[in-house]
C-alpha cells in the first residue's frame, strides 16, 4: 500500500448522522488518505451522500440534521467551536451530482471562488487562476474563446467540468463529488473520470458514485455503505475481486441494491 | 375468441366521448376568456367614453374694458388701493364685455339685466380678471382680450350633456343663454380646446366644476408612492429574506408567518384608523399629509410585498445555494451575490403590483384626512409636497363622485382615466424591469 505510511487527510471516527428520527449514518469510521481517490459506494439511500456532505458540513444548512462522532481534516476537529464551516468550504471543495454553474459568465464561475476569499491580488492574477483552474478541468481549450459566455449555455458535460474548476479554483486539498457523472453521457462520464484520476494524483478526492464499474475504474480505495452502516473499506481492487463481507459481494454481484 | 378487428380509423365510443368531453372543456374556457374580455372591453369603453370630456373644456374669449374710474378710484394705481377693490366690483366689466361681444356678432341680450348673462362664465372668471389686473396695473384704463373659462352648464352643453329640455326647471341659466352661446360660437368668441388645466390644476370649490384639476392630488400620490417605495421595498426584502433564508425554523418564526399571511388580508379601512392612531394622535404628524399616507400604505403593502418576495426567493433552485456554500461563499454572500439578483424580476414585480394596489386605495386616505377637497393649493417645495395638507388620486375621485352636479361626475370619469394610465405604466415598468432583469440569463 503506497499511502501506509503518511497520516490520514481525513479521519471519521463514530460519526452518526441523524435527519429528524431517522438515523441515517450508524457508527462510521473510516480513513481517507491525500492524493487518493477513495470511491463510496452502495445502494440508494444507504448514507454515501449524507456521509460525504458531512465532511465539509454542508448538512449544517439542513435544519432537522444532527450530526454526531468525530472528523478530523488534518487532525484537526471540523465541529470545533473555533472553526469556521465557510473556511473548511474553502479547503474541502464540493462538486455536486446536477451540474449547478452559477448563472453567470464562463470566467466569473471560476474567478467567484478566489475572488471572495481574496486568492488574486490582481485582476492578470485572477485571469491566472482562470486558466489555470479550467485547465485543470480540462475545459480550457473549449472555452477559452467564449470565458464571458453563459456558464448555464454549455453542454452537460461541460457544465459539469465548469464545476469542477470551479472547485478547484480555491486550491482545495480535498474534493468532494457527488456521483459527478451520473447525470452526464457516456463520452462526458469518461472525461470526468480521466479528470478525477488526473486530481486524485495531487489532492484527496472522494468520489460518490452508484456505478461500481465507476468506481472500480478511478479509485484505489473504496468504501461499502449500506442501510447507513459501513460495510466494508479497503483497497479497490481486493473489494471488487474478493469481498469479506457477504453483502458486499452481495451488491457487487448485483443481487442487493 | 376471435374478437373483430378493430380498425384505427374508426374511434371507438369511448375515444369520442372522450374528444366530446375535452371539446365542451375547451369551449367553456374560451367562453370565460371570452366573456373576462368583453366585461374589460364594455368598462374600458364606458371609462372612455364616460371620461373623454373632461379633457376638453369650453372658453369663451371676451374683450374687457377697464375702466380707471371703477378700478383705481383714487388715480394713484397705488397696489393697495388696487387690492381694495374686490373681485365683486369686476364683475359687472365682464357683463359689458360679454353684452358688447354679443353685440358685435349680431344678437341681442334677451335679458333685461346684463347681469344675467354672468351666468355663461365661470363663477372664477371675476377673480381671473382681477388677479391679471393686479399683476399688471397698467392695464387700467385700457382695454384686455382675455380667455376665460365657460360655466359648466355652458361647457355641458357643448359637450352635449346640457340640452334646452334639460334646462326646463332651471332658473339661473335658461334656453336664452343657449341662445347666446349659439350666436357667441357663431362668431367665433366660443371655443372647445384641450383642458391642460385638468391635468395640472387643484380641485375648485363645488360651484366651480369647470375649475378643477386633478394635478394636485397626483402630486399627493406620487410623493405617498416614492414614500411606499422607499420604505416598503427594502423593509419587505429585507424581511423575506430573513424568514426566507436566516430564520430559525420554530414556533415564533411560524407565528410570523402566520401573521403576515393574515395582515395581507385586513381591510385597508383598519390600516387607515391604525395610521390615525398611530401617525397622527400619537407619533403627532400632521393631518392630511402624503408622508402619513405614505406611512399608511406602507403599512398596508408590506405583507403585500413579502408574500411574493418570499416565493420568489424560494424559487431560485436549492443547487445554486449549494454552489455558492460549497466553494466556500458564507450566507451572507450566498444571498446577496446568488440568490437576491436571480429572485430580483419576481421581486420587483411583487413590489410593483403591491403598489399599484396602494394606488388604487381611498378607504386609509379618507381617515387620515386626505380627503379631495383638500387639494386646493399645489406644493411649492419637496417638503410641501410631503407634509402640506394634500390628497390622492382615488380620494379626490371619490370626492368628485360624491358631489352633486354632473359636470363633477364628468371630471370623476377623467379622474379616473388617468389612475389607469397611471396603474398601466406601473405595470408596464414592471414587464421592462423584468425583462431587464431576465435578460441577463
Amino acid at each position: 500500500m503506497k499511502n501506509d505510511s503518511q497520516d490520514p487527510k481525513i479521519t471519521a471516527k463514530n460519526v452518526n448522522v441523524w435527519y429528524g428520527d431517522n438515523h441515517a449514518i450508524k457508527d462510521v469510521s473510516v480513513d481517507i488518505s491525500d492524493r487518493m481517490v477513495t470511491a463510496f459506494i452502495g445502494p440508494s439511500g444507504c448514507g454515501k451522500s449524507t456521509f460525504l456532505r458531512c465532511i465539509n458540513r454542508m448538512n449544517d444548512t439542513i435544519p432537522t440534521c444532527r450530526v454526531e462522532g468525530d472528523l478530523r481534516l488534518d487532525g484537526e476537529d471540523i465541529h470545533d467551536a473555533r472553526v469556521d464551516p465557510v473556511e473548511l468550504r474553502a479547503r474541502v471543495g464540493m462538486v455536486f451530482q446536477k451540474p449547478n454553474p452559477f448563472p453567470k459568465s464562463i470566467y466569473e464561475n471560476v474567478a467567484y471562488g478566489p475572488r471572495i476569499h481574496g486568492l488574486a491580488r490582481s485582476r492578470a492574477e485572477l485571469d491566472e487562476i482562470v486558466e489555470k483552474s479550467l485547465r485543470r478541468a480540462a475545459l480550457w481549450d473549449e472555452v477559452k474563446d467564449r470565458l464571458q459566455a453563459p456558464g448555464t449555455g454549455l453542454s452537460g458535460g461541460q457544465q459539469q467540468r465548469l464545476c469542477i474548476a470551479r472547485a478547484v479554483a480555491t486550491g482545495p486539498e480535498v474534493l468532494l463529488m457527488d456521483e459527478p457523472a451520473s447525470a452526464l453521457d457516456p463520452i462526458a462520464t469518461a472525461q470526468i473520470e480521466e479528470l478525477i484520476d488526473e486530481l486524485g494524483r495531487s489532492i484527496a478526492v472522494v468520489i460518490v458514485t452508484h456505478s461500481m464499474q465507476q468506481a472500480a475504474r478511478v479509485s484505489q480505495r473504496t468504501a461499502f455503505f449500506h442501510l447507513g452502516n459501513l460495510v466494508e473499506y479497503g483497497e479497490t481492487d481486493q473489494i471488487f475481486t474478493n469481498p469479506a463481507d457477504s453483502r458486499t459481494e452481495a451488491y457487487i454481484t448485483g443481487r442487493i441494491g | 375468441m376471435n374478437a373483430p378487428r378493430k380498425s384505427l380509423f374508426t374511434p371507438g365510443p369511448r375515444t369520442r366521448a372522450r374528444n366530446r368531453a375535452e371539446a365542451r372543456f375547451r369551449a367553456f374556457a374560451l367562453a370565460a376568456i371570452l366573456a373576462a374580455l368583453a366585461f374589460l372591453a364594455l368598462l374600458l369603453a364606458i371609462i372612455a367614453h364616460k371620461g373623454a370630456p373632461a379633457f376638453r373644456q369650453s372658453y369663451l374669449t371676451l374683450t374687457v374694458d377697464l375702466p380707471a374710474e371703477k378700478l383705481d378710484p383714487k388715480g394713484r394705481r397705488d397696489p393697495a388701493d388696487l387690492a381694495r377693490v374686490k373681485t365683486f366690483k369686476y364683475a359687472p366689466l365682464l357683463d359689458a364685455a360679454l353684452e358688447r361681444a354679443l353685440a358685435e356678432a349680431g344678437g341681442e341680450n334677451p335679458f333685461a339685466k346684463p347681469k344675467k348673462l354672468r351666468a355663461l362664465l365661470s363663477r372664477g372668471a371675476p377673480a381671473q380678471l382681477r388677479a391679471r389686473v393686479l399683476a399688471e396695473p397698467g392695464l387700467i384704463g385700457g382695454r384686455i382680450t382675455l380667455r376665460f373659462l365657460a360655466s359648466a352648464r355652458l361647457d355641458g352643453y357643448l359637450k352635449g350633456r346640457v340640452t334646452r329640455e334639460s334646462l326646463a326647471r332651471e332658473r339661473k341659466f335658461t334656453p336664452a343663454h343657449l341662445d347666446v352661446a349659439d350666436t357667441l360660437r357663431a362668431a367665433g368668441l366660443l371655443e372647445t380646446r384641450f383642458n391642460l388645466a385638468f391635468l395640472t390644476g387643484s380641485d375648485a370649490s363645488e360651484s366651480r366644476p369647470e375649475a378643477a384639476g386633478i394635478g394636485t392630488a397626483a402630486l399627493g400620490t406620487l410623493a405617498m408612492m416614492l414614500v411606499v417605495l422607499a420604505l416598503a421595498l427594502p423593509i419587505g426584502v429585507a424581511a423575506a429574506l430573513y424568514l426566507e433564508e436566516f430564520a430559525p425554523g420554530n414556533r415564533l418564526t411560524d407565528l410570523i408567518e402566520v401573521n403576515i399571511s393574515n395582515l395581507a388580508a385586513v381591510p385597508s379601512i383598519v390600516f387607515g384608523i391604525l395610521g390615525l392612531a398611530l401617525f397622527i394622535r400619537f407619533a403627532g404628524l400632521p393631518q392630511s399629509a402624503p408622508l402619513v399616507g405614505g406611512l399608511v400604505l406602507t403599512l398596508m403593502t408590506l405583507p403585500r410585498i413579502i408574500i411574493p418576495a418570499r416565493a420568489a426567493l424560494r424559487a431560485v433552485p436549492p443547487s445554486i445555494r449549494e454552489a455558492a456554500l460549497g466553494v466556500g461563499a458564507s450566507r451572507m454572500q450566498t444571498v446577496l451575490h446568488h440568490v437576491l439578483p436571480l429572485a430580483l424580476p419576481g421581486i420587483l414585480t411583487g413590489t410593483i403590483i403591491g403598489m399599484a394596489q396602494a394606488l388604487g386605495e381611498t378607504a386609509p386616505l379618507l381617515l387620515i384626512g386626505m380627503i379631495g377637497f383638500v387639494a386646493t393649493n399645489p406644493p411649492a417645495t419637496p417638503a410641501e409636497a410631503l407634509l402640506a395638507p394634500n390628497s390622492a388620486m382615488p380620494a379626490q375621485i371619490y370626492e368628485w363622485a360624491r358631489r352633486a352636479d354632473p359636470a363633477w361626475y364628468e371630471r370623476a370619469w377623467g379622474g379616473i382615466i388617468l389612475l389607469i394610465g397611471f396603474l398601466l405604466l406601473m405595470n408596464l415598468a414592471a414587464i421592462l424591469l423584468r425583462r431587464r432583469f431576465e435578460r441577463r440569463w
